[in-house]
């Protein structure tokens, strides 16, 4: 069987595309053009690792990094937490880790790749609950995921958000408006157990979900015309925290100490505010 | 150069060797990896894997889903493969690159697709929810994304088969009077199992290991969606014995089939594999 010539240049095509897609998103950032004139050295990448959910407030913060460091090209791979600490143990190549929780720093701390006590904070998450804009299933209260019948969307257990939530869900039981068995009634919901924070997301933008419970930096600026927002009171919330650490074998331990500095210092802790993080204290 | 006594005796000299030699790369690239995989496994750990519900779970969704896709793959494919193989008809090039596009799609991609179709707010799927079926999210789903995925690997091979048919046979049938079932059932069938069977297999064993698609239309859920690639790539982020443990028994089902079906090939051709 033979397609036809343009069938074929476009299923080769196709292929190639795929063949250098990979799982996690690799994103590079193209340096700012430098001035004219001015000689350009062989430039330097940095390789950061960070947890999916700082895709946009990362992205920001690199392109402003390449700006105040000219010939640097910052390179992100964004993935679960979880997948990023297994490939670093595995030896991929990384200057910086940036986790959604502490637990898979620890996994790369006692693995050797990064010096215990290096790491450090630099930002916090909270959780929050999303509906399609629809809302067919009349979710209006925390309480309502309980209802029989929906199609609720979570991390894995594995995934930081994904276990946050089973911690915000097993708070509810100190809580006197929800029922004893409120989680088991929310869990019994549960269709699919997503791979990454950002799986979930768009299982809800496209109503396949009912809801998902997700960081409130996922429901900020560009999600927040897509989905509804079901805020989690405090008292039940559970505050994520994201530490920061460079790699032990970074090539360029200079330049990494500067961008976790960047990513720490009040411009840095802006940024990240603005995409719905939660910058640390003073 | 060299002297033949029969088609396939062939004096080997320095240059046969030397040809020969090529073919390493290749064949060191599947079989080393493999052999790696097999080593690291402890066989304790393979025991107190295959023991642990998930692995159990895993496994029996994925045989059970495949095994179904299969039946459907056959049924359904054997008559797109007879008229890809053995009729000419407008647009037959079109058809025939239609056959093709699931392969070359990136999983992801067929993943959505899939998604944005059968799911609750997709076109077919949006029908099928007022009539109170759901599709995404169930085993349901893992079996069209395997049919999606595998069929066209059964298609191909089996039109190839029977397209491989001489004219002249099928004439003489039915100049001795034969049916269109009849000659489908004794004349071609037979004359094309070595394609339709090794065709299965390819189509079997896609699905076994399909995993992208499967992820975003079916989703992950332990006991219901979740098929050994699944919980493969999961595993690989808890706990990598696990995950070992998994491709290992991933291989062994594999290799097996594909050792049973040869076999059987080989049985039916009286030829040496």
């Amino acid at each position: 069987m033979r397609a036809p010539p343009a069938i074929l240049i476009l299923t080769i095509t196709l292929v190639f595309i795929h063949i250098f897609s990979a799982c996690s998103t690799i994103l590079p950032t193209q340096p700012e053009n430098a001035q004219q004139g001015q000689n350009i050295t062989a430039e330097t990448t940095l390789l950061i690792l960070a947890a999916a959910s700082l895709s946009e407030s990362f992205v920001e913060i690199g392109l402003v990094f390449e700006k105040s460091h000219p010939g640097v090209h910052v390179i992100f791979n964004f993935a679960g937490s979880q997948q990023l600490a297994q490939q670093i143990v595995q030896g991929a190549p990384a200057d910086v880790f940036a986790s959604a929780n502490q637990k898979h720093m620890d996994v790369v701390i006692s693995d050797g790749r990064i010096q215990k006590g290096s790491d450090q904070p630099f930002a916090n998450n909270r959780l929050i609950v999303i509906l399609p804009n629809e809302n067919h299933a009349d979710i209006l209260t925390l309480q309502d995921l309980a209802k029989p019948g929906l199609r609720l969307v979570v991390a894995a257990e594995e995934v930081p958000v994904g276990l946050y939530s089973q911690e915000f869900l097993s708070r509810t039981v100190l809580d006197a408006s929800f029922d004893p068995d409120y989680k088991e009634k929310v869990m019994a919901n549960v269709v699919s157990y997503e791979n990454n924070v950002k799986a979930v997301v768009s299982k809800v933008i496209l109503g396949e979900a009912d809801a998902g419970i997700v960081y409130t930096s996922d429901s900020s600026e560009n999600n927040a015309k897509n989905i509804l927002q079901l805020p989690i009171p405090d008292n039940l919330n559970v505050t994520a925290v994201y530490p920061i650490a460079p790699l032990k074998d970074s090539h360029h331990p200079m330049l990494t100490k500067a961008f976790i500095d960047f990513v720490i210092s009040p411009e840095g802790q802006e940024i990240l505010a603005r995409h719905g993080l939660i910058a640390l204290g003073p | 150069m060299s002297k033949s006594k029969s088609p396939i005796k062939i004096q080997i000299t320095s240059k046969e060797h030397l040809w020969r030699l090529t073919t390493l790369p290749l064949l060191l690239l599947f079989a080393v990896p493999i052999l790696i995989l097999l080593t690291r496994t402890m066989p304790g750990h393979l025991i107190n894997n295959l023991q642990k519900k998930e692995v159990i779970q895993a496994i029996s969704i994925s045989l059970r889903t495949t095994t179904i896709s299969l039946f459907i793959t056959i049924l359904l494919g054997t008559p797109v493969a007879y008229l890809m193989g053995r009729r000419s008809f407008p647009l037959k090039r079109l058809i025939d690159a239609l056959i093709d596009l699931p392969t070359v799609l990136p999983p992801s991609v067929a993943g959505v697709a899939l998604l944005i179709t059968f799911g609750r707010k997709g076109l077919l799927g949006g029908v099928l929810e007022n009539w109170g079926v759901q599709v995404a999210f169930t085993q349901a789903a893992v079996i069209i994304t395997q049919l999606f995925i595998g069929s066209p690997f059964f298609i191909r091979a089996a039109s190839l088969g029977f397209g491989s048919i001489d004219p002249d046979i099928e004439q003489a049938a039915q100049l001795d009077g034969a049916g269109r079932w009849q000659i489908f059932r004794y004349i071609i069938l037979p004359l094309s199992q070595n394609a339709l069977l090794s065709g299965s297999m390819m189509s079997w064993a896609r699905s076994l290991g399909e995993f992208g698609a499967t992820m975003i239309f079916a989703g992950n859920f332990p006991g219901r969606t979740q098929t050994m690639p699944t919980a493969i790539y999961l595993g690989f982020e808890i706990d990598l014995e696990l995950a070992l443990t998994l491709s290992v028994i991933l291989l062994a089902i594999a290799l097996i089939t594909v050792l049973v079906v040869k076999a059987i090939a080989a049985r039916n051709d009286n030829r040496i594999w």
